[in-house]
């Protein structure tokens, strides 16, 4: 049973890869178990679903194998107030206490100012779905092979999963410290994977270089790295540098357009072209930061920018992809 | 099809009224490019500028000078005067403006206390929402600042990546209302002594709390209200003044998004938002929308070519061309789709749009350029 962190910075599509790598994990009859903690409601509008609740729900059939078996994945939307509310009624039967609090506004004050307690109150509730033993005390609660978290930006990602250590010096005894304890202790133990998602430009290449070493630091598992978002590459390097070099031949390409039966003048060959030089530009800018990313040595998988948007079939595709590069 | 007006940029940034512009959005939209390019058009446009931001990438923190994280304005190097203007730039540093507060409101003896405290190391430095409230105090300070002795006219300021559009502008509203609440009055009532105060209820939510957090957090806790409970009016006070202040019209909020399904939900959550709390909203900044095509060829038909081509030579450059022109039609297409979906739902706000350049942008002439877009793309 593996814990997948998935992380990366904002506009890099981590939440797409993290339900990619969630239904690329869910095959042959396997469950998987997709957690978003940021109270976006990601998940609902990736697969066009009512908003989840606090609530283990199946979302979706897995990626299938070569033999056409699915597993399920289910998803789970994790929000403070519930988990802090679900924590105190199972370590502490705390009925009426449970409604004081809320009025007193420490339920408010525990998830949103007190330091770093919002955090352990996420963590602590994936972690429950992680340690879950197999036919445990409740029976219609099911185990998973794998739990996949779609976490915060790289920015706050160590913050957010070191946050324990935190506040495990600042609760230097009692039962919090023992939780935030034992979460930090998965989450630094071989069986979890931080993956850090980018794309090929040169921020979010800095960031993701920037994080890795900050999990390393923090000795947090570091998984690999999903380059998101890659530009289709309909050119061969010899057309590439055709173009960069201004040797693409108008005529040639007006006799293969004429060929294929579009309406063709001149104005279109250089379009096309134009078209081409500005790609080119791009490609260049991408194949610098792809070196880069290499550099940090770790796994690297690459998933394309799917013209179309993200919808159900799209993330499919892109489980696939995962699949075929060994990431599930 | 619904096209939303246009933001008219220059004329924002050129009225003596503008004195304060927050930049907001979700993460990596291109904020803080678009603060620094707003802020640099500004100065050399003739405004005294200052711009706030929160965490620039390295490159553009050096060719601004604010490498040094010293929570000071610095002059930003080789910015054109000609105008009349001038911009400085600094970079958030949220430890040291919350220390500051402190420092600003209690004695010596009593600052020491409340710095040294465990509860407050962590609540200064960690706690999520403390990044976006002494962001808008540092607002509030250079606001102030700027009034008394006539540094500064114009302030642009970069909102922090919050996990939602919510708590960047909750913040304020959501510490003070913390500090004036219930909660504080009870971890204050131990400390204060009467134990008839200590009612059934009360004890109940204590001992909750004692067997979650253990004794000694509840103690550590209690010390630090204990020492801030004469800073609490104040803190009030100055979270009401921030919020007044982004009420006024002075301030104009803009939102920046990119043309994505996520960004521009956030997009749409802040405006409306914005307008619910009266701020003053004065448009939308959509980045990095892909450049338009350059031929009328549609995507269908170019893939038609370029299949027929295929089937002859696999390695047909001609085909590459047109798969490659494909591609950009359907993704311009969907970008125009979802910027319409969003004129539609919010028609009367006014939106620039910027073109993604190639690369990053990491000095001032790259800002320059991005200035000139954001003036243009109304």
């Amino acid at each position: 049973m593996r814990l997948h962190v998935v992380t990366g910075k904002g506009g890099t599509g981590k939440s797409t890869v993290a339900a990619a790598l969630a239904m690329a994990l869910a095959t042959t009859g396997r469950n998987v178990l997709l957690c978003e903690v940021e109270g976006r409601q990601g998940i609902a509008r990736m697969f066009d679903t009512d908003p989840l609740p606090y609530e283990e729900r199946r979302i979706t059939k897995g990626a299938p194998d070569t033999d056409g078996r699915a597993g399920q994945v289910h998803a789970l939307h994790i929000d403070p107030e519930s988990a802090l509310l679900e924590y105190l009624s199972m370590y502490y039967k705390l009925g009426r206490a449970g409604k004081a609090l809320d009025r007193f506004g420490v339920v408010d004050f525990a998830t949103t100012i007190a330091p770093g307690v919002r955090d352990v109150l996420l963590t602590g509730k994936v972690y429950e779905a992680v340690q879950r033993p197999r036919g445990g005390r409740h029976k219609d609660q099911i185990t998973y092979d794998a739990v996949v978290l779609d976490a915060p930006p790289t920015g706050r990602i160590c913050q957010f999963l070191g946050v324990n250590s935190e506040l495990a010096g600042l609760a230097k005894v009692g039962p919090i410290k023992t939780q935030a304890d034992k979460v930090m202790e998965l989450l630094r133990s071989d069986r979890t994977a931080v993956h850090v998602v980018t794309i090929l430009e040169e921020m979010p290449v800095q960031e993701t270089h920037d994080g890795i070493a900050e999990l390393r630091a923090a000795g947090l598992p570091v998984g690999g790295i999903v380059v998101n978002l890659v530009r289709p590459r309909d050119l061969s390097a010899g057309a590439l540098a055709q173009v960069r070099g201004n040797r693409v031949d108008p005529t040639a390409v007006a006799s293969d357009l004429a060929r294929a039966k579009v309406d063709v003048d001149a104005d279109l060959v250089t379009s096309l072209v134009d078209e081409a030089r500005d790609h080119a530009v791009r490609r260049q800018l991408e194949d610098e930061q792809r070196e880069l990313v290499a550099e940090e040595g770790l796994p690297t998988y690459e998933l394309p920018r799917l013209a179309g948007g993200i919808d159900r079939g799209a993330l499919l595709e892109l489980a696939q992809l995962l699949r075929r590069q060994g990431m599930a | 099809m619904t096209t939303a007006p246009p933001l008219d940029v220059d004329a924002l940034l050129d009225d003596p009224h503008t004195e304060i512009i927050v930049c907001c959005g979700s993460g990596g939209v291109g904020k803080t490019t678009t603060s620094a390019a707003l802020a640099l058009r500004a100065a050399e446009r003739g405004r005294k500028v200052v711009v706030l931001t929160i965490d620039p990438a390295r490159r553009l923190a050096q060719s601004m000078g604010i490498e040094q994280l010293d929570n000071t304005p610095r002059p930003v190097p080789a910015v054109d005067g000609a105008a009349g203007g001038s911009l400085d730039a600094m970079m958030l540093d949220m430890k040291r403006t919350f220390d500051e507060v402190v420092e600003s409101q209690a004695s010596p003896e009593k600052a020491r206390q409340i710095l040294d405290n465990p509860f407050y190391v962590a609540l200064s430095s960690s706690f999520a929402g403390t990044q976006e409230y002494m962001a808008m105090e540092k607002l509030g300070q250079l606001h102030r600042d700027a009034r008394q002795d006539g540094t500064y006219d114009l302030i642009v300021v970069d909102t922090p990546p919050s996990r939602s559009a919510l708590d960047f502008l909750d913040a304020p509203e959501r510490l003070s209302s913390f500090l004036d609440g219930r909660f504080i009055r009870l971890l204050l009532a131990p400390a204060r002594g009467p134990a008839r105060l200590m009612t059934a209820g009360l004890s109940v939510v204590t001992n909750a709390l004692t067997k979650v957090l253990g004794a000694q957090v509840l103690r550590d806790m209690q010390t630090f209200v204990a020492a801030f409970d004469t800073l609490f009016g104040g803190f009030r006070q100055r979270a009401d003044q921030t919020f007044a202040l982004l009420q006024a019209d002075g301030t104009a909020f803009l939102v920046i998004a990119a043309p994505e399904p996520d960004a521009l939900r956030e997009a749409a959550y802040f405006v409306d938002r914005l307008t619910d709390d009266d701020m003053p909203l004065a448009g939308l900044v959509v980045n990095r929308v892909s450049p338009s095509a350059r031929t009328e060829l549609s995507a269908e038909a170019a893939i038609t070519a370029a299949d027929r081509l295929r089937s002859s030579d696999s390695s047909s450059l001609t085909a590459g061309l047109l798969r490659l022109h494909a591609d950009r039609v359907r993704i311009i297409e969907r970008e125009q789709h979802l910027r319409e979906r969003f004129a539609a739902s919010h028609p009367a706000v006014p939106t620039a749009v910027v073109p993604a350049m190639a690369g990053d942008v990491h000095d001032l002439d790259g800002l320059r350029a991005i200035g000139e877009l954001l003036a243009d793309g109304g």
